[in-house]
């Protein structure tokens, strides 16, 4: 151990035979904690198991019942996907992917990104609907667990983000009362109301105010309602950063004669978007973890999917097995988002000294 | 004043603004004929900034008229486009955007209201900047230059536009003391080559060199206007008396 790190240990653990003797009474409890998880997680741990058969996980002393994880994984990442078919939604998860990494360095961000998008997004929606290229139909209501979390969340931040820059331009329109008072209606309305009753109200009660003949399937309605209360959140964001520019970039953007729509998108939004970035990904992540409420409404989304494993009798009571595995795929993703922001937060403030 | 056709450039007539109780404004009028030099000076919180950026409508004046080259500045959205094209503002800080380099703040708005190719907005641009003496800046950020540096692109940002009237406000009280000259000597070049400009400042030895009138306001009033040499040496009124002393004697 470096000299610098042991006279830190002194002064902070070890000073005095009080806090000497606190540091190590809790190193042992967490010395001990590290060796039951480990024993349980990996020494003790059951990998394979009979098919169907979990009697070796309820041995005496068995740890964790990974090889539950092992034979039931095809449902907890598709669902109820026809299991002959589920190359399309590994293959419609793993486009996604993709997509993320081919949107995520700065040198990438220009019009042809946009192709790209809607040209991914209608291959996903091709592989999974099917009805095309000789592709079997499988129809939205047996989509499940990944991809369908995956969907929820991107097209939920895709389609909220456009409409929460309308919603904070419009919620700042001075000159255009009747605009403002909208949007702020809207927002305070969405925020005031908790996603999961939007949900309900997206499944339930949508129908009833739809003409007869016309349906719009359950995934489709969660996904407008996630859109709408994500839209409202982004919003209050965004003005946030629309706020906290001095007025002088207004005012010299209006002194070159740019016009609202030029004067918001080239001067103000880049920078306001820039100022709110944490923020910003902070309701990403939050989206995109609120998007496993869908199961309320009986979708299968990951989340769901798991749940539903081990409601099998066979597997009862290896819940804690099938949520860790779950919580691990969200937290690859949300950790993913969470460095990839600051990461960008880093380059895009290069040169901008302020 | 009247240009040579017979027509002001610029027309101020009985303008008055408010802010909520506060009458920033009472009754000015003002004419400026085109290729003149206005200075305007005064106390603090007299009005200056409020009259100038009435002109190109960042402040919306409550009464009176305000004519520009023929546009009359009112609800309509078309004429007060029409105003800005025509009439450059540099400000007391600077206001450049600091998330585009030099060289995209100057051609900005070269491309995207006048709608001109990048590489010609781009040679145009390079003219200006070095024309305040900062060609080699093009691609640096503006967080990454001096004060002095800074307003010169802000100037140069504004000529791109092709304007015909230049507004400044205050555009050397945020710089330091060694960067003043920079600046004022890229203003006298400007006025020397025929540009109409209101130049709000306390530069004296500026305002004695190159304007033609000066006027001095105080209380949201034109209290006096005339030739820079009756204007210091015969002040007629008290007021403008005691303002000069106030800001001579340093
Ligand atoms: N946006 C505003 N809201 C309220 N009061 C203002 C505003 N802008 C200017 N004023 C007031 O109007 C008066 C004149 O301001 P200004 O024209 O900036 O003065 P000057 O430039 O001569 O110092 C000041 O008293 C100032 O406080
Ligand atoms: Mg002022």
């Amino acid at each position: 151990m470096t000299g610098p790190a042991l006279s830190w240990l002194r002064a902070n653990l070890f000073n005095g035979w009080v806090n000497s003797a606190v540091t190590l009474a809790l190193l042992y409890i967490l010395a001990g904690l590290a060796i039951d998880i480990a024993g349980w997680a990996v020494a003790d741990a059951v990998w394979s198991l009979p098919a169907g058969d979990s009697a070796a996980c309820r041995a005496e002393g068995a740890g964790a019942c990974w090889g539950f994880i092992a034979q039931t994984h095809r449902f907890l990442l598709f669902g109820t996907y026809p299991v002959a078919e589920q190359w399309r939604p590994a293959l419609a998860s793993a486009l996604f992917v993709a997509l993320y990494a081919v949107s995520a360095p700065r040198r990438f961000w220009r019009r042809e990104l946009l192709v790209v998008w809607v040209v991914g997004l209608a291959l996903i929606f091709g592989l999974m609907g099917g009805g095309v290229a000789g592709l079997t139909v499988v129809p939205a209501s047996q989509w499940g667990g990944l991809p369908v979390t995956l969907i929820l969340a991107t097209i939920g931040i895709a389609g909220a983000f456009p409409l929460a820059v309308l919603l904070a331009l419009g919620r700042q329109a001075k000159g255009l009362p009747a605009i403002r008072t909208l949007c702020v209606i809207y927002i305070e309305l969405i925020r005031g109301v908790p996603l999961i009753s939007l949900l309900f109200m997206a499944s339930v009660m949508l129908p009833l105010f739809l003409p007869a003949g016309l349906t719009i399937d359950k995934l489709m309605r969660a996904q407008i309602a996630i859109v709408l209360f994500a839209a409202a959140y982004l919003a209050e964001v965004i003005r946030g950063g629309l706020q906290s520019l001095p007025k002088g970039q207004y005012e010299a953007a209006d002194a070159l004669g740019l016009g609202y729509w030029r004067k918001m998108g080239l001067v103000i939004l880049p920078q306001a978007l820039r100022l709110v970035i944490p923020p910003l990904v902070n309701t990403f992540i939050g989206l995109f973890k609120d998007t496993s409420l869908v199961l309320i409404i009986g979708i299968y989304d990951l989340l769901n999917a798991a749940k539903t494993t081990v409601v099998d009798p066979v597997w009862l009571g290896f819940g804690v097995e099938a949520y860790l595995t779950v919580a691990a795929i969200f937290f690859v993703f949300c950790f993913a988002m969470s460095r990839y922001s600051q990461r960008l937060e880093v380059d895009l403030n290069q040169g901008v000294r302020r | 004043m009247t240009d040579a056709n017979g027509a002001d450039f610029i027309t101020l007539e009985r303008v008055s603004k408010r802010f909520g109780t506060f009458q920033a404004l009472r009754e000015v009028s003002l004419s400026v004929a085109r290729g003149e030099r206005i200075v305007i000076c005064g106390p603090s919180g007299s009005g200056k900034s409020t009259l100038i950026r009435c002109i190109n409508r960042l402040e919306e004046h409550d009464a009176g008229r305000i004519v520009v080259d023929g546009h009359e500045l009112t609800r309509d959205l078309k004429e007060i486009e029409a105003v800005r094209r025509e009439v450059g503002m540099v400000f007391q800080q600077f206001n450049l955007f600091p998330h585009l380099t030099v060289l995209e703040n100057c051609t900005l708005a070269p491309i995207w209201v006048r709608r001109m190719p990048r590489r010609e907005a781009e040679d145009l641009a390079m003219r200006y900047l070095e024309r305040v003496r900062i060609p080699e800046q093009a691609r640096k950020y503006p967080g990454q230059l001096s004060g002095g540096q800074q307003q010169r692109v802000a100037i140069a940002r504004s000529l791109c536009m092709s304007p015909r009237i230049m507004l400044f406000d205050e555009p050397t009280s945020a710089l330091d003391p060694e960067m003043v000259k920079e600046v004022l000597d890229v203003m006298v070049e400007l006025a020397a080559e025929g540009m109409t400009m209101l130049v709000v400042t306390h530069e004296m030895g500026f305002a004695r060199t190159v304007a033609d009138r000066v006027v001095f306001m105080d209380a949201g009033e034109i209290v006096e206007t005339a030739p820079p040499e009756p204007f210091f040496a015969n002040p007629r009124s008290e007021r403008l008396r005691q303002f000069l002393a106030q800001i001579l004697r340093h």
